[in-house]
């Protein structure tokens, strides 16, 4: 017995001693909160790259996804961040970058596969310095289940009437609980509910730059109406929507429990998997007929280089394949509804993506209002959305008092606004 | 006189390791904090700013609003501890120390079980067993005929930060009924038997003997509720996340700190005003233990034997 386990050891010894001198294999770690992508990542992003570039092992490392900013700050301080950073869009990608924790990449090949919209959110205001790879971003909508349309005999709504109208058949029914949101967490309010809606009101680019210019205020017409609309929708949720958590939505409408889910495209991929019926989607109906329709087409990911990686080489190389259209391709397909930042025409097998992507053609695309500039101060204008639009849907607040509250809190800080 | 009595080094040296390990993850950390509190950070430079970070703590509506919010939420936390947790902790030990009380030692265990939990897991199956949706707790009111009781409690700003507090003393109620527990149990008998003689038993036993003699473990039992309550912040943060919804309605200061401290979301962390509400917290406590140790534990002492 005793022979036998000392062999052992020596045996594993031999082997680990073995493999230690045969791996010259450099290792990159990637910092990300996309712990949905998890399996997709190890299953078919990882491989591809290391096919392709033997002596280079991939490791991604996913965080909780609210806590993703902190965790990764508190590590890059303490320098034990992994080499790959996956990258916010704007204010905490850029702090990261002046603060010299994100490298430049401004000199990657690969950068001139995309647009110079694409790149915005992870440069310098000036525009001069990249510093991370854009992947891909995320457009909002409302997902439906389209056998409880058709068992209800509904149409796809287009306008806000029509949007009522269907939900108060939806509701009449009984069957189905015609929207499924909560507001446990808060940040479903505000980017499934007002940053979803609102850029039809506000006219998305124009408004969101000015408000950022000053020339436009929370408490105008334009950004106090979604919260108007977000006060109608609290009667169309289920029993107990105040507890009602972002995976318990989730779940009623994969579930085939609810009709209508406020999306964003990012749901498609864990959506597909888990659904029985037949999903449909459709863009946040306008105000009147004919009207002009803005989305939410948010650049939400991209990925660049710990400043203090010791393998910036490798990194390099791994970056420069993110943007090349291999990975484009991967990407795209094997996370439906995460859309290539990249100029590469990537076609999509997807139909939910497909339809989701479609409305770039009919639609004038924007981003979220609060991230860009807007939430650098204290308070944090997203943050105080989240609070606001929550409340607003319980009823709680008014929609003339939220827009007060959150004017007065951005005009506490920010110059453009005083 | 001529041997004088020798330097005794071993006293240093077993004191040492205690000491420094003490040193290094305790009171270095702990002075650190407070001199965090000092500086702030301009244009990625660490600045001295003396109190200001107080100042804008306790002076600017953004951040004392929030730290009144979370400091009152905290007191109610406390207070509902200390008038259902610490009174059902006593029930429960003067009912096991019972003689003639069958299976003790199961009801024992199974009521201190909760509390070698960890608090994540508390957390999810609490909020599980309430969600409006999936949750039992409706269907099982429905059993009984008193669905219309139920609320989503855990998303109500009037009930939510109650509902967690008594999570809370579920979770923790073996804690008081162990110490007091002891305390009974060390009750001498000829005291008692004494007491019979006079004529005192049952019930008044309990509260004319009993309740006196354990007053000091019930003394320590607040102060472990105090400091353990103040310093709460897993269970709100596993339960509610770090904005501690609805509404900041269960905004305490652990979370506070930890979302100042940190960050959240688009919120970048701020590790200097996240020291300020660290040190105030410490205060709070400290002055807490204060008036405990000078105003109630020394009269306490008095009342002994």
């Amino acid at each position: 017995m005793k022979t036998s386990t000392f062999t052992a050891t020596l045996l594993a010894t031999t082997l680990l001693t073995g493999s230690a001198l045969m791996a010259a294999d450099v290792t990159l770690e990637i910092e990300s909160w996309r712990n949905d992508d998890l399996t997709l990542w190890q299953e078919k992003i990882i491989p591809a790259f290391e096919a392709a570039n033997p002596g280079i092992k991939v490791k991604f490392n996913p965080s909780a996804p609210a806590e993703y900013p902190a965790i990764l700050n508190a590590k890059l301080e303490a320098g034990s961040a992994g080499d790959l950073i996956t990258c916010k869009p704007f204010d905490h990608s850029l702090g990261l970058y002046e603060d010299g924790r994100l490298a430049d990449l401004s000199d990657i090949a690969a950068m001139a596969n995309f647009s110079d919209v694409a790149k915005s959110a992870w440069q310098t205001d000036d525009g001069t310095q990249t510093f991370c790879v854009p992947m891909a971003s995320v457009i909002h909508g409302f997902i439906y289940n389209k056998d409880a349309f058709e068992e209800l005999g509904l149409t796809v709504p287009e306008t806000e009437a029509e949007f009522f109208a269907a939900l108060d058949t939806i509701k009449a029914d009984g069957n189905y609980i015609p929207m499924s949101m909560g507001t446990n967490d808060q940040w479903e309010a505000a980017t499934m509910g007002y940053n979803n809606i609102g850029p039809n009101y506000w006219k998305g680019e124009e408004g969101r730059l000015a408000l950022i210019a000053g020339d436009q205020k929370l408490t105008d017409a334009a950004w106090v109406a979604p919260f108007e609309q977000l006060a109608k929708w609290g009667a169309y949720m289920g029993d107990g929507f105040e507890a009602q958590t972002y995976p318990d939505s989730q779940n009623l409408f994969t579930l085939g429990r609810a009709a209508i889910y406020p999306a964003g495209s990012w749901e498609i991929s864990g959506f597909n998997g888990l659904v029985d019926f037949e999903m449909g989607a459709f863009s946040p109906p306008v105000q009147n007929a004919g009207d002009e329709c803005y989305i939410s087409d948010h650049t939400d990911i991209a990925i660049g280089m710990n400043a203090a990686t010791e393998h910036a080489d490798e990194a390099r190389i791994f970056l420069e394949w993110v943007g090349s259209e291999e990975f484009a391709t991967i990407y795209g397909n094997a996370l439906p509804g995460f859309f290539s930042l990249s100029s590469f025409d990537v076609p999509m097998v997807d139909p939910l993506a497909q339809e989701f992507v479609s409305w770039r053609g009919k639609c004038n695309s924007t981003i979220r209002s609060t991230y860009q500039i807007l939430s650098r101060g204290t308070p944090n204008l997203e943050n105080e959305t989240w609070n606001a639009s929550a409340q607003v849907i319980k009823g709680e607040e008014t929609p003339a008092a939220a827009g007060e509250r959150l004017q007065a809190g951005l005009a506490s800080w920010y110059a453009p606004h005083q | 006189m001529a041997n004088r009595r020798p330097i005794r080094w071993h006293i240093g040296v077993f004191l040492a390791p205690a000491v420094l390990v003490y040193t290094a993850v305790m009171i270095y950390p702990l002075f650190n904090t407070m001199r965090l509190a000092l500086f702030t950070e301009i244009d990625q430079q660490r600045v001295y700013v003396g109190l200001q970070n107080f100042s804008a703590l306790f002076g600017q509506a953004v951040w004392s609003d929030a730290f009144w919010n979370a400091l009152g939420n905290n007191f109610w936390f406390f207070l509902i501890h200390m008038l259902v947790q610490n009174p059902i902790g006593i029930g429960l030990a003067a009912i096991l120390s019972h003689k003639r009380l069958r299976f003790a030692a199961f009801y024992r265990s199974a009521i201190f079980i909760p509390a070698i939990l960890s608090f994540v897991i508390v957390g999810f199956a609490w909020k599980l067993i309430l969600s409006p949706i999936w949750g039992i707790a409706p269907s099982m009111l429905d059993m009984v005929g008193l669905k219309s009781l139920f609320a989503p409690w855990l998303g109500k700003e009037e009930y939510a930060l109650t509902t967690l507090a008594l999570i809370s003393v579920w979770q923790f109620v073996g804690i008081p009924m162990m110490l007091i527990y002891a305390a009974l149990l060390s009750i001498p008998e000829e005291v008692l038997e004494a007491g019979e003689c006079d004529g005192i038993t049952g019930m008044s036993a309990f509260w004319k003997i009993k309740l006196p003699l354990i007053l000091p473990s019930i003394g320590i039992i607040s102060v472990l509720t105090f400091v353990g309550n103040f310093n709460a912040f897993d269970l709100i943060y596993s339960a509610q996340g770090a904005l501690a919804g609805p509404n900041f309605s269960t905004d305490i200061l652990g979370t506070f700190m930890y979302r100042t401290f940190f960050g959240f979301q688009l919120q970048l962390g701020d590790p200097h005003m996240g020291s300020a509400i660290a040190t105030a917290m410490f205060a709070i406590i400290l002055i807490g233990v204060c008036i405990y140790l000078f105003g109630i534990q020394t009269r306490i002492r008095r009342y002994q034997f």
